[in-house]
């Protein structure tokens, strides 16, 4: 028995998703192989640097078939090496390249898929997994009726754990005879900065800033928090930011350590998408808003005075702390 | 062009959430239900926007799910579908919900087909990817963009933080995500045309489910939040640093 996980990369560099998804699968079948497989052009020493992360053995698919994203191949690729390691379980990550590959995966090797894993399995009776449910409303165990299982886990549900081990790197060939059917024109990235879904924090306003020109209050204190920015969907159906920053039932769902909100009421649509972080730090001048019951730490203010003054705040505690 | 869009009946996204005594399932009682909204407002709109530019063509709207969708299914031809698919059977997981889509298909070809981006209930994302895997079709997921040309499909999709622009030749499945069309809210007109069109409904082909939901809970209340003076910004970042450990 093995567990395998597959290890996403962007533009030749191992991305974080693979040492979370590597530190989950480590800790659902400790002591068992752990193979970590990687598909595309990846420099050596990071291949072999998933050691520290738990892999005991890297499989490297490299070749033409890769060098563009088709999740039929990336897929089929995984499929093959499970069964060559006669892994029981697969692991990836719950992302927009998780959510491409797994469902294929599954069907491959006819294994039950939990999608978005909150928790390690519970194995005391049967196999059971937590994950969110109602859009982060409520939370459910699914248990997998099959031999073979397959995991995508949730950004940020485990913290990642890292030793000094290196890996053995194997290349791995899955003799698939088939080409891409998807053909890849273009990739164009939002920004050189830190991918809303994979932001560690947040900054966030919503219509309660009157006008887009006054977004440099939330990029200053993002700045100054190495945050992402994200909006709510009326700020992003107005033109005020780009679509990609709506963060709710209809726009992206995220995790962040840390979700700052200013001038955001706190919708439940809007709360579907960012219920799931760590800590809500609410910023509203009206003490009724509802996303004070879904905050931690909440400021009855003006966001336009207390922004900066926060801001001022974490830019004298960072110089303390070097 | 002969499309097919997949929808799914949810619960509205303001409905309170309780569950059964046992923590079995959803205590239905007093739910108002909607069609998932990525499967309607993009996926379906998309598909008819589609078909009105071709001028010619179909857009079938298919559903495992009991006699109790059919309200949801009325609602999509409302929308604008031209005829349902009703596949009789309880949507145990996505796995056994694509295995029954799969086998319709396999007997009524399309073109292409559509899903949302995932359903608000389950949030699983995986129904679309295992219809292509059973039909053997590329499948993109979440799409942001879709045009045809001839038999060529180009498609923009979210790769977090960006976007790659794709192509495919002949039949894919597509998961459609927010920027792919605007909601249409039904006319009094298609409120009625909806009443008269077909509701085909079918027996399922035999197929397993891979998982099953149980236990399920509200989440833990949240402790009271706390209030911290607007012109005491360091004590906010006091208490991020010490208390919740995020800085
Ligand atoms: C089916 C459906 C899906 C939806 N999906 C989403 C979604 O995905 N994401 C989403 O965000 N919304 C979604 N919505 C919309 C949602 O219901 C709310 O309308 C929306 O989130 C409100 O945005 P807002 O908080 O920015 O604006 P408002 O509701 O207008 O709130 C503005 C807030 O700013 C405060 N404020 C005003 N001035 C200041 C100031 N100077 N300083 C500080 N605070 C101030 C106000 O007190 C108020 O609380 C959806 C709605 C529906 C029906
Ligand atoms: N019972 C169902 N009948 C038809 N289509 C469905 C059903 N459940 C899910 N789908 C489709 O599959 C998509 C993804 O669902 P999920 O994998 O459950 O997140 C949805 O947006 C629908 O388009």
């Amino acid at each position: 028995m093995a567990t395998i996980v597959f290890v996403d990369s962007f533009k030749g560099h191992i991305k974080k998703s693979a040492f979370e998804s590597l530190t989950y699968a480590k800790k659902a079948q400790p002591g068992q192989e752990l193979i970590a497989l990687v598909a595309g052009d990846v420099p050596q020493n990071e291949l072999e640097a998933l050691g520290q992360y738990g892999a005991s053995k890297v499989w490297h698919a490299n070749g033409p078939a890769y060098k563009d994203f088709d999740s039929e191949i990336q897929g089929k690729t995984l499929a093959k090496a499970a069964e060559k390691a006669n892994a029981n379980l697969v692991v990836l990550p719950f992302d927009h390249t998780g959510k491409s590959i797994a469902p294929i995966v599954a069907v491959a090797l006819g294994a039950g898929l939990v999608s978005g894993a909150t928790s390690l399995p519970d194995t005391s009776n049967g196999f059971a997994v937590k994950v969110n449910v109602f859009s982060g409303k409520a939370l459910a165990e699914v248990e997998v009726l099959t031999e073979t299982k397959v995991i995508t886990v949730n950004p940020n549900s485990i913290p990642v754990e890292k030793d000094e081990r290196t890996a053995q790197v194997e290349s791995f060939d899955p003799g698939l005879n088939i080409s891409p059917r998807v053909h890849v024109k273009a990739v164009h990235k939002n920004t050189d900065e830190i991918p809303l879904p994979e932001a560690e924090r947040v900054v966030s306003a919503g219509r309660g800033l009157k006008g887009p020109e006054n977004w440099g209050l939330v990029e200053d204190l993002a700045k100054t928090l190495d945050a992402a920015t994200a909006c709510s969907r009326p700020v992003s159906d107005i033109g005020w930011r780009p679509h990609h920053e709506h963060v709710g039932q209809t726009g992206i769902t995220i995790r962040p350590n840390l979700y700052i909100a200013a001038g955001i009421s706190g919708a439940i649509q809007h709360l579907a998408g960012v219920n799931g972080s760590k800590t809500i730090v609410v910023i509203n001048t009206d003490p009724e808003a509802p996303f004070f019951k879904a905050a931690d730490y909440g400021v009855v203010g003006d966001a336009f005075e207390v922004l900066p003054k926060l801001n001022d705040a974490l830019r004298k505690f960072k110089e303390a702390s070097v | 062009m002969n499309i097919l869009v997949c929808i799914s009946k949810v619960p509205d996204t303001t409905t309170k959430i309780r569950f059964l005594s046992d923590a079995s399932g959803l205590d239905t009682n007093g739910v108002t239900w909607i069609v998932n909204p990525s499967d309607e407002w993009y996926a379906l709109v998309r598909a008819l926007e589609l078909k009105e530019a071709a001028g010619a063509g179909k857009v079938t709207i298919i559903t495992v799910g009991g006699a109790e969708d059919e309200p949801i299914i009325r609602k999509a031809l409302a929308v604008g579908a031209d005829e349902a698919v009703r596949i009789d059977a309880p949507a145990y997981d996505a796995a056994f919900v694509a295995k029954q889509i799969a086998a319709w298909v396999k007997e009524n070809p399309v073109d292409f087909i559509l899903t949302g981006k995932e359903t608000i209930d389950y949030n699983g994302s995986v129904m679309g990817g295992m219809l292509a895997a059973h039909l053997d079709v590329p499948y993109i997921a979440l799409v942001e963009k879709l045009e045809k040309s001839g038999n060529t499909t180009q498609m923009h999709r979210d790769i977090g933080g960006g976007t790659e622009e794709v192509e495919v030749e002949g039949v894919f499945v597509a998961s459609a995500t927010k920027g792919l069309a605007e909601q249409r809210i039904p006319n009094m007109r298609g409120i009625m045309a909806a009443r008269t069109k077909p509701i085909h409904v079918k027996t399922p082909a035999d197929a397993q489910p891979g998982v099953k939901f149980k236990n399920y809970s509200l989440p833990p209340e949240k402790g009271a939040c706390k209030m911290i003076d607007p012109d005491n910004m360091d004590e906010l970042v006091r208490l991020l640093n010490q208390e919740a450990k995020v800085l």
